[in-house]
């Protein structure tokens, strides 16, 4: 199956792209698509990070079954406001 | 109204918008651009967001204030993109029909800005550049 993965913030910055489309096995959780990347791109590994997993929209835990075509962003530490 | 944009923010619109002819007060909060952060000169600023779910974060916030205090309506923008120095990057306005309420659900909405909704920052200093919140890029003063 496939899901669309955005980057953001640092993360876009260490992937080098906003948005891309990435083949996962059915079964694979959030959680397991975050080293699947971090294997791709061995840049994303950022010492120190930590990170919320969005799927669609919503916060979710790191064990959240992942489903075709689910929109996942991996959120760093937010910083709006001022 | 719950948004993010790539524009200036205009108070009156926020005003105009919370207007209530049950309301006895409007609290707004400004958050503004500093030139300086924890000793460094700060020449620019940088926000990232995830429109659709910040707004989504914002809305949340919003309603999680309708149930904790007796007010009438909210609004908060925030800006994405560049944003200059003295210039909003989030503003806050909240009817109520008493000022406590008032007071109280414009606080609680800029102290939740900054746990869940997906917006980042970043500074740009002379000689480097930081994701804030991310222990990356340059190092501050003092920090490790």
């Amino acid at each position: 199956m496939k899901v669309r993965v955005k980057f953001f913030a640092i993360l876009r910055e260490k992937v080098g792209a906003a948005e891309m489309t990435r083949e996962i096995s059915e079964g694979s959780t959030v959680a397991d698509l975050w080293q699947a990347l971090q294997k791709d791109y061995p840049k994303l590994d950022v010492p120190g990070i930590r990170l919320l997993y969005a799927v669609n929209q919503n916060y979710v835990k790191p064990d959240h079954a992942l489903k075709d075509q689910d929109e996942v962003v991996f959120v760093p530490p937010v910083s709006g406001g001022n | 109204m719950f948004r993010v944009t790539n524009d200036p923010i205009d108070l009156q619109d926020l005003l105009d918008y919370v207007g209530d002819p049950a309301a006895g007060a409007i609290a707004t909060f400004i958050g503004t651009t500093r030139n300086n952060n924890e000793g460094r000169k700060v020449i620019a600023l940088d926000y990232d967001g995830y429109p659709e779910m910040a707004e989504k974060e914002l809305r949340r916030i919003g309603a999680d204030a309708q149930t904790k205090w007796p007010i009438c309506k909210m609004a908060i923008v925030h800006r994405l993109g560049p944003v200059q120095i003295t210039e909003a990057s989030v503003i806050i306005a909240v009817s109520a029909g008493h000022r406590d309420a008032a007071f109280a659900a414009c606080r609680f909405a800029i102290e939740e800005i900054k746990k869940t909704v997906p917006i980042w920052k970043k500074e740009v200093y002379e000689g480097g550049e930081v994701w804030i919140g991310t222990q990356t890029g340059q190092p501050l003063p003092g920090r490790s």
